[in-house]
């Protein structure tokens, strides 16, 4: 497969660079990541790399010629291939030592023919190696797979090559400044997990338009609750808060089964069952186990089962399928005081419910001001399947529920 | 839990079941006086009596014939061969008639019969005595293949397929006989068609069984110095196969090496691989490779029987291969 080399676009502002030096001539072979040239744009002098291996067949811009973003400077190709398309395509490039500023301003209105040639098309059109992982994460994440640089054999893309990339546009999303020349950064290996919590966060964030509702809780009834069970000797398996809000939204997701969906392909996929991701914060990154059928099972079943799984979770114990199948989940920060926070949906559910401490306040109640214990709920929903309504009466269910736990008994 | 030997732990399945059910017998070549030829039906033949523990002439054809008459009629035989080499002789009564007459009667006869004894590559047996059989059965439709890896796969694994309805080639190693391992010490069975995890790794899945699992488990050990996580997955049942142990494992992995002591064309590995492929296709980073012997006879000469069978080095290949590092 020929590359064609172009003029790179090495800051917003250029419009044209100069091509002080052939570091390779016509005939050289080259590796990807080998330096072609020197180019000068209007800031600094910048070695320009080889995307590809083979051949450096043509040359097309002489040293000390101003050429305009974008315009092919060179073809990299093997020996046998056929580029005379390529290079027929491309402006003649002057002869050598002629005067370059009448020819630059020249070619300058010439390229407007060009200009419907994006700088960053791809080297050229048609098959892209890539396996078939790959090729569905590009997919699920909206990725044009021209744009990542295959690591496998026959420049393959492969898992790790978009991985790496995903990654890359996180950091780039999240606005991190990329700093060229000085090394004045450490770059290191992000673990395993890291890397997918990247890719999983962008496969998310990106395509999901997210919206969040909030409600405030009055905890009193729950705890009064928990505060009873726990108080029972039989009863070995102490209840948590969260064992509590997990029956709870299960409850309201039985009752709002629009809220259990995920929105897939042009479809929206309507669970029947209620499997619970409990978010777990571990050392460098987060795992969210699954409790399955939180619906039909009790508090006790709940509490016991949320218990192995964080235990287990935290000691990195987890296998595949107690930390997949999910349908909605939970994630309290309530432990770190946090009164409210929006969550990330995973890409696999529709919403996510994120918890927010429990605070004593004061509140207003049948006119009188008294100090009641209160909560924070947020929903995020994904609009493309869930409206403002529906997320809003799933919270009002949960909060309904919450606030006459009893009920989490029947 | 008790440390016995692969031995052992044949013998204890065949002395539980023979003791379980008066309708378990045991008949081959020199299983009852000489203690059976790689000594797995010891002290048998005293427990249990000549009707039960039954010394035949050398006529392999023979006896797994009265074997599947006697399963028809009810018993339940145990029909050992001396190795497995010898059943090809009998390769007409298992293919053609203890793996087809529940269907050609039409549901009338059962035969619930198992042919055990060592099979596979050994050392120096040359190339009549020391290959990998399960090809010749796993390919028969109304046949169930086991290869069991330790011991107390082989207890459990022999226990259910004595209590199988359906005909169990169940093909043992000489050169696992000696080895020693777990054996829960309470009455167990492990069921037909499952495949066991035999250690868990992140970054590569390499299915095999018998010497070549052992092979498989000192690898992952090796290159998780090189930081590569290996997970190390034992069909134990080739036919019917677990297939969703396996895939799961891929579909984590997402990269995969099958693992074949037998030369490759046409074999498990290729069958392997195929399944992976339509189960997982979407998972997968790489082709499935498949590691197998070299598609020749197994070479009297050590130095090129070592060069038959997959070593370490080529398991290792193979992985960094499917890795792309």
């Amino acid at each position: 497969m020929p590359f064609q080399v172009i003029m790179p676009k090495l800051s917003d502002a250029m419009v044209e660079g100069r091509v002080l030096q052939w570091l390779k001539k016509e005939g050289d072979r080259v590796q990807g990541g080998d330096v072609l040239a020197s180019i000068e744009t209007d800031k600094a002098e910048i070695e320009l790399e080889a995307f590809g291996s083979g051949v450096l067949r043509r040359v097309l811009a002489d040293e000390g010629q101003m050429v305009p973003v974008g315009q092919l400077i060179a073809v990299i190709a093997e020996p046998d291939e056929d580029i005379t398309g390529l290079v027929s395509a491309a402006p003649a490039a002057p002869a050598a030592g002629a005067p370059a500023a009448p020819k630059v301003e020249a070619k300058a209105a010439a390229p407007a023919a060009h200009a419907a040639i994006p700088p960053a098309a791809p080297p050229e059109a048609g098959w892209v190696p890539a396996s078939p992982i790959a090729r569905r994460m590009a997919r699920e994440a909206g990725i044009d797979l021209a744009q990542i640089k295959g690591s496998g054999p026959g420049e393959r893309i492969l898992e790790r090559d978009v991985e790496a990339y995903l990654a890359t546009q996180a950091q780039r999303l999240a606005g991190a400044e990329v700093p060229v020349g000085e090394r004045e950064f450490e770059d290191k290996e992000l673990s395993t997990i890291r890397k997918t919590i990247a890719a999983r966060m962008v496969q998310s964030k990106a395509p999901i338009p997210h919206f969040t509702v909030t409600v405030e809780v009055d905890m009193g009834a729950a705890l009064e609750l928990r505060k009873s069970l726990n108080a029972i000797e039989a009863n070995v398996e102490k209840l948590s808060v969260n064992d509590i809000i997990i029956k709870a939204t299960a409850l309201a997701l039985q009752r709002h089964p629009a809220v259990n969906a995920r929105y897939s392909n042009g479809q929206v996929r309507l669970f029947k069952r209620v499997h619970m991701g409990v978010a777990v914060a571990i050392e460098d990154g987060l795992i969210v186990p699954v409790i399955r059928d939180c619906d039909r099972k009790s508090l006790g079943e709940i509490a016991r089962e949320a218990r192995g799984l964080i235990d287990r979770a935290r000691a990195r114990k987890l296998r595949p399928e107690e930390y997949s199948g999910g349908t909605f989940a939970i994630s309290n920060l309530g432990m770190f005081d946090v009164v409210e926070f929006t969550a990330v949906i995973d890409p696999a559910h529709g919403a996510i419910l994120a918890v927010g401490a429990i605070e004593e306040k004061p509140v207003v109640m049948n006119g009188q001001v008294v100090v009641r214990q209160r909560m924070r709920l947020t929903g995020a929903f994904d609009h493309r399947i869930i409206d403002g309504a529906m997320g809003a009466k799933f919270l009002q269910e949960l909060k309904k529920i919450l606030e006459n736990a009893v009920q989490l008994l029947l | 839990m008790a440390i016995i030997t692969y031995r052992e732990a044949l013998n204890q399945a065949l002395r539980e079941e023979m003791r379980r059910d008066p309708r378990v017998f045991l008949i081959g070549e020199e299983v009852g006086v000489y203690q059976g030829a790689y000594k797995v039906s010891q002290n048998l033949l005293e427990e249990f009596g000549p009707k039960r523990v039954v010394d035949t002439p050398i006529s392999e054809a023979g006896f797994v014939g009265v074997g599947i008459g006697a399963a028809m009629v009810g018993l339940r035989p145990v029909v050992e061969m001396m190795t497995f080499n010898f059943a090809i002789v009998a390769l007409d009564q298992i293919v053609n008639h203890a793996a087809k007459i529940l269907y050609m009667s039409g549901g009338q006869f059962r035969v619930p019969m198992v042919i055990r004894g060592p099979g596979g590559p050994a050392v120096q047996l040359a190339a009549q005595h020391s290959q990998g059989m399960e090809s010749y059965f796993y390919h028969v439709p109304g046949l169930k293949v086991v290869r069991p890896s330790t011991p107390r796969d082989a207890k459990g694994l022999l226990k259910s397929a004595i209590r199988d309805d359906n005909p169990v080639i169940f093909i043992e190693s000489e050169t696992l006989y000696g080895t020693k391992g777990e054996v829960p010490d309470d009455e167990y069975t492990i069921p037909l068609g499952v495949a066991e995890v035999k250690r868990e790794g992140t970054d590569v899945t390499v299915i095999g069984w018998m010497g070549m699992l052992h092979r498989a488990l000192e690898v992952a050990q090796d290159l998780e110095k090189e930081g590569i996580s290996v997970e190390v997955v034992d069909p134990r049942t080739l036919r019917p196969m677990d297939t969703s142990t396996i895939l799961e494992s891929v579909k984590k992995t997402h990269h995969a090496v099958v693992l074949e002591a037998g030369a490759g064309f046409a074999g498990l590995g290729a069958e392997i691989a195929t399944l992976i492929t339509e189960g997982a296709f979407d998972y997968l980073d790489s082709p499935v490779v498949r590691v197998t012997g070299a598609n020749a006879p197994m070479p009297y000469a050590k130095n090129l029987e070592r060069a038959k069978v997959p070593d370490k080095a080529r398991i290792i290949a193979g992985i960094k291969q499917a890795l792309a590092v």
